[in-house]
């Protein structure tokens, strides 16, 4: 009973950390960009959800058919007119992500300032399917289940898309060695740009859903970009069924300790889970050996 | 020649330059068109929230309301305000690094608090030895009463964290007496100096009205997702569920209560209840929710005040420490006229002896702290009455238990 009282909302919070650390495993493993305006993208997807629902009564589920589109595109054009040039210019992976770094931390405020102007500091929240489910005597918001749907969802699809179709091979190529890829014929450029922005769209979709459960405002990027971060880095760089693993391991373990030790451990717990994971592989749970 | 010629140029531009600099400076020190009025406020980081709901929307009202009534007179002159404003980020240094810099090069006549207890504790000291009056209003501590000894320049408005966990255990207390309520108390509080003190002194308040804290637990600050924590609250069957929380916490909380139909005859949250937001997420589902602060919606004043900051800022303000926020800029406001010239040490004198007109009624501090504040108040018919102190002018009877979640 306590059990099924833990394992069931901690599958529930770990969809969430799964939902919104995908985006960053495509943008970061395959497209290379550490993406520090990762968090401030998300929330402007959920202050675009929150606008469509009070301003037009569209349901957040509705709006993903047009957020996730625009995110992919404006993350499309971010790649073509700004990362790109970064990526051609850095002679290494690790000049590479230096670069990126600087560049999104500049996005970042870029991001937090226009919705800054746009919305003000304020906090922001909105009631969707904020409807009570009882599962095997547990009882669950059906707006959180949505989300671990889609995480499990669009977690999988990625996956075979990645596993068993040429593009996705060609992604993976890339993601292995850039070089190696281009000499095969693979047209490197195009495929990150298209990574990074199919990256933006899941960011779009986090966003949208996370909107409909949890409280938000401008300055609240870093929050999800650390979470995302510490998923991702966890799972192993650039494995998207690592994402997904590691985000469910994260919400069951926080959901037991708050229950079964203190709630005000929570925090730590996540942190000794990842520095754990770390010790033991250090390229994370599904990542591959260092070359 | 050329060069000649080229010396000549520069000579006269900076002749030009050094004259029009002059000519500026002269201006300003010639006599005071404006009053300079400079502040640091969070509008990034993590206090963005608290501090654009509850802070910088009355900066703005008030400067606004006291241009429109042509400024603030000033012997026999009137003079507007004109704004000098910077972004702390949030963080303690760029705080105190601001008001250095709006004293020492904006050279500013007057300077606004930052948003949040943490903040004007840190810029304490900086506006102490600067000389400027500091009105720390959203600052919750147990130490104001020997901060404002310490500090003669500085005035406490929201009481401390004992007056306000003291007032919620006395209306807790009185509603046990009437056996409308029984002896279980569950309390949860986030994990930071504001959840760290109220539960403290919550703890002591609650022992001594003869309650048992059937659940006390604290959760880090960020949490996103609390039901374990409410789960086992529930599970200790609790009269009275009272959470010291910050605005995400107290809106998830709430949610959350609400899917576990968790409904006890007393369901306090911390800062957020008073917030338009709140009664906009959850509609008639706030109605009986009791939280912090509170305000006397029925007075005439205060219900011109809402309707003006929703007409300036188009949002209505913070039920709890928005008024209070603009009653103090009033005070600061009439302290100036009456000491009749910009010597901040007699106008920060003034705003700790004066009585003063606001929107909250009459203000009188005593030993730098604003004594007469709401510590709990609640939603009754879509507005946030307060309840406690009963003492108080304006305090509405509890409705005790509850209604059922709608």
């Amino acid at each position: 009973m306590l059990l099924v009282d833990i394992i069931l909302p901690g599958l529930v919070l770990g969809g969430m950390y799964a939902l919104i650390a995908l985006g960053l495993t495509l943008q970061y493993g395959v497209a290379r960009i550490m993406n520090l305006s990762y968090g401030e993208s998300l929330v402007a997807a959920a202050f675009g959800a929150f606008s469509l629902y009070s301003g037009l009564g569209l349901s957040p589920l509705a709006a993903l058919l047009l957020a996730v589109p625009i995110a992919m595109l404006l993350n499309w054009l971010l790649y073509r007119f700004l990362l790109e040039r970064l990526m051609r210019r850095g002679k290494d992976r690790g000049a590479q992500e230096i670069d990126s770094i600087l560049v999104t931390f500049g996005v970042l405020f870029v991001i937090q300032g226009a919705m800054l102007v746009a919305f003000g500091g304020q906090y922001y929240s909105y009631s969707y399917l904020s409807i009570p489910l009882t599962i095997m005597g547990s009882t669950l918001a059906v707006n959180r289940l949505v989300a671990l749907l889609f995480a499990a969802v669009v977690g999988g699809a990625v996956y075979v898309a990645l596993t068993r179709t040429r593009i996705g091979t060609a992604v993976r190529a890339i993601a292995v060695d850039a070089n190696a890829a281009r000499l095969v014929g693979i047209d490197v450029a195009a495929l990150s740009g298209f990574a990074f922005a199919f990256g933006g769209g899941l960011v779009a979709v986090g966003g949208v859903l996370v909107s409909m459960f949890l409280t938000f405002n401008a300055a609240m990027g870093v929050v999800f970009t650390m979470k995302a971060l510490v998923v991702v880095i966890m799972g192993g760089v650039g494995n998207v069924l690592g994402a997904l693993v590691a985000g469910l391991l994260l919400g069951v373990v926080e959901t037991a300790v708050a229950r079964l030790v203190d709630p005000g451990l929570t925090l730590a717990a996540t942190y000794a889970l990842f520095l754990g994971v770390l010790l033991i592989k250090p390229t994370g749970l599904f990542g591959r050996a260092a070359s | 020649m050329f060069s000649a010629n080229r010396r000549t140029l520069l000579r006269a531009t900076s002749l030009v330059a050094v004259a029009t600099a002059l000519g500026s400076f002269a201006s300003t020190a010639d006599a005071q068109e404006k009053i300079r009025i400079g502040y640091a406020i969070s509008k990034t980081g993590p206090y963005a929230g608290g501090a654009g709901i509850t802070t910088l929307p009355n900066y703005e009202l008030w400067v606004k309301d006291v241009n429109a009534a042509g400024g603030i007179k000033l012997g026999d002159k009137k003079l507007a305000i004109e704004v000098v404003e910077y972004d702390d980020r949030s963080s303690s240094e760029e705080a105190v690094k601001a008001i250095e810099r709006l004293a020492n090069q904006d050279k500013v006549d007057f300077i606004l608090p930052p948003w949040s207890t943490g903040l004007n504790l840190a810029v304490g000291p900086t506006l102490n030895r600067l000389g400027y009056p500091h009105l720390a209003v959203t600052s919750v501590t147990d130490k104001a009463p020997e901060l404002a000894k310490r500090w003669s320049n500085a005035t406490f408005w929201l009481g401390t964290s004992a007056q306000i966990s003291e007032g919620l255990a006395d209306l807790l207390g009185k509603l046990k007496s009437e056996g409308k309520i029984g002896a279980n108390v569950a309390m949860v509080s986030v994990a930071d100096q504001f959840g760290i003190e109220l539960s403290a002194a919550g703890r002591e308040a609650f022992k001594k009205h003869g309650f048992t804290l059937t659940y006390d637990k604290t959760y880090p600050m960020g949490a996103q997702d609390l039901q374990p924590l409410l789960k086992d609250a529930i599970a200790s069957n609790p009269d009275a569920f009272v959470a010291f929380s910050y605005p995400p916490d107290t809106i998830a909380l709430t949610e959350q209560a609400q899917l576990l139909k968790f409904n006890p005859k007393v369901f306090y949250v911390g800062v957020g209840t008073a917030f338009p937001l709140y009664k906009g997420k959850f509609g008639a589902g706030s109605e009986g929710v009791m939280g912090i602060g509170g305000w006397n919606a029925d007075s005439p004043q205060l219900k011109d005040y809402l309707a003006r900051h929703k007409a300036a800022t188009g949002k209505e303000p913070d039920r709890w420490a928005s008024s209070i926020t603009y009653a103090s800029l009033q005070v600061l406001q009439q302290a100036i006229e009456k000491v009749g010239k910009l010597d901040r040490a007699a106008v920060a004198a003034e705003i700790r002896s004066g009585t003063f007109d606001t929107i909250i009624g009459k203000v009188k501090l005593k030993d730098g702290l604003l004594q007469e504040v709401w510590s709990v108040g609640q939603w009754q018919s879509g507005e946030f009455y307060a309840l406690a102190p009963a003492s108080l002018p304006g305090a509405r009877a509890p409705v005790v238990p509850k209604a059922q979640w709608q």
